[in-house]
């Protein structure tokens, strides 16, 4: 008895060190096995707190994702004099199709897309997009124009992992995949009533 | 000449198909492969293929008829069902990619270093493609049934597993960001749930693949490197770890489930 309580704690402890030895091992071959291209340099391969903490099945405990989403919202570059408006819904819509940008392959990391279809429905008429964000068709219309709600969707887009650490979305504003004025124009395509997003 | 030849059958081929297929409202391509499959352009490959496996070439002048891909010297048969598998000659877990280059090296003195270092579809690379097709060509219908016992296919499935959820990059992404849940898509392309059983086979037993969009025959280091490209990582090495590890994973995940090698891509 007395044998087998001993032994479980070290069965424990093997397992965890185990576990962290493989950790370690595909850190490192996240490196090893990559090269340099173009902008897609090797730093790439190197985890944040926040990748890091997504990296498994499993999300971490509540305490941990209000951690990280209190530090990501500390990221989150807000407007002048908390102005919103002054963004093209058209200009919007072009970032929103677009899903190019930040490859080995693309030369300047400017101009790039916000790839928002590849998961998002947003204009009701565009039949093939993706489905792994929700629906975002009819934003505006349906959830207003608030202050919460605008000052909330602004800081979606720059960061969303500052309301869902483990968002499967990419951190626009905070990742430099936008820029402040190409959100400003996704912010448009979102609420402006004459974007085709809001037409039923 | 012959090059030439099968561009051209190619060519032919997808321009038959494709008005039918865009006439098609579906989000899926399901009928558009179904109507190919029986025309699978990547059978030119597979000749292709066929020919190189029993061509003399390399600075050793040699055939890869001596090539052992598992299942003893020139067994072809079945062989790709099999990988990735732990080979005690070289000590490694190899894909099929992997194993053949080790050949083309070892038998035909073809340099690894000149595939690993070169591009997809040219020179010795789109060598090791065609023979892929052919390889893979005589695994038909066959389940996938990779052999994860030794200790080094059970460390490289875990690895793969790991690397599966391991979220980096410009993008935040990793595999499990698009292929950890049912029925779910990226603009109109529908993506495998890697995590089921069925999921990875359908993931890992439908690459190689013959794609009709750019008429090109793409295996699965190909489509994992385009994989890490539009994770927005840096550029995986061609037959690297990471590469094996996430074969590993698919494959061990996928087991016991019909592959439909080589398959036909939008």
């Amino acid at each position: 008895m007395k044998k087998a309580l001993l032994l479980a704690p070290l069965a424990l402890f093997a397992s965890v060190a185990m576990a962290s030895d493989l950790d370690a091992k595909v850190a490192e071959m996240m490196k090893s096995s990559f090269k340099a291209n173009g902008i897609a340099s090797l730093d790439r391969q190197v985890q944040d707190e926040v990748q890091k903490a997504c990296s498994s099945p499993t999300q971490p405990d509540a305490a941990t994702m209000k951690r990280l989403e209190e530090a990501q919202l500390a990221t989150v570059k807000w407007p002048e004099a908390g102005n919103y408006t002054g963004g093209d819904w058209q200009e919007g819509a072009r970032i929103a199709i677009s899903g190019r940008g930040l490859t080995w392959t693309d030369k300047t990391p400017d101009n790039n897309g916000g790839g928002c279809y590849n998961c998002h429905a947003m204009d009701p008429k565009e039949v093939s997009a993706g489905t792994i964000g929700p629906s975002l068709e009819g934003y505006g219309r349906i959830r207003g124009n608030s202050e919460e709600i605008v000052k909330y969707t602004w800081g979606k887009l720059w960061n969303a992992k500052a309301y869902n650490a483990c968002s499967d979305m990419p951190r626009n504003g905070f990742g430099k995949i936008l820029t402040e004025t190409q959100i400003r124009h996704v912010m448009a395509y979102l609420f402006d009533p004459a974007s085709p997003v809001n037409k039923q | 000449m012959r090059q030439k030849i099968i561009a051209a059958a190619i060519a032919a081929a997808a321009v038959v198909a494709a008005p039918q297929a865009l006439a098609s409202e579906e989000l899926n391509f399901d009928a558009y492969r179904q109507m190919l499959a029986d025309g699978n352009p990547a059978e030119l490959f597979e000749m292709e293929g066929e020919e190189l496996w029993t061509t003399a070439r390399g600075p050793k002048n040699a055939t890869l008829e001596k090539c052992d891909l598992g299942l003893g010297a020139n067994v072809v048969v079945g062989a790709a069902a099999q990988m990735p598998r732990y080979f005690a000659d070289t000590d490694k877990v190899q894909d099929l990619e992997s194993r053949l280059m080790h050949c083309m090296d070892a038998l035909q003195g073809i340099p690894s270093a000149e595939i690993i270092n070169g591009s997809f579809l040219k020179g010795e690379r789109a060598k090791v493609a065609a023979l892929v097709a052919y390889v893979v060509g005589q695994s038909k219908g066959k389940p996938i049934q990779v052999d994860l016992a030794h200790p080094k296919m059970k460390e490289m499935y875990a690895m793969g597993e790991k690397t599966f959820y391991y979220r980096t990059g410009a993008m935040d992404f990793a595999c499990s960001s698009c292929h950890s849940q049912d029925g779910k898509r990226i603009r109109a392309t529908s993506l495998p749930n890697i995590t089921t059983s069925k999921g990875a086979a359908e993931g890992w037993g439908s690459w190689p693949a013959y794609r009709v969009s750019n008429s090109q025959f793409w295996t699965m280091q190909h489509r994992l490197w385009d994989c890490f490209r539009q994770q927005r990582t840096a550029e995986p090495v061609f037959g690297s770890d990471v590469t094996i590890a996430l074969s590993t994973f698919m494959a061990g995940k996928g087991n016991g489930h019909e592959a439909v090698w080589p398959g036909v891509k939008r």
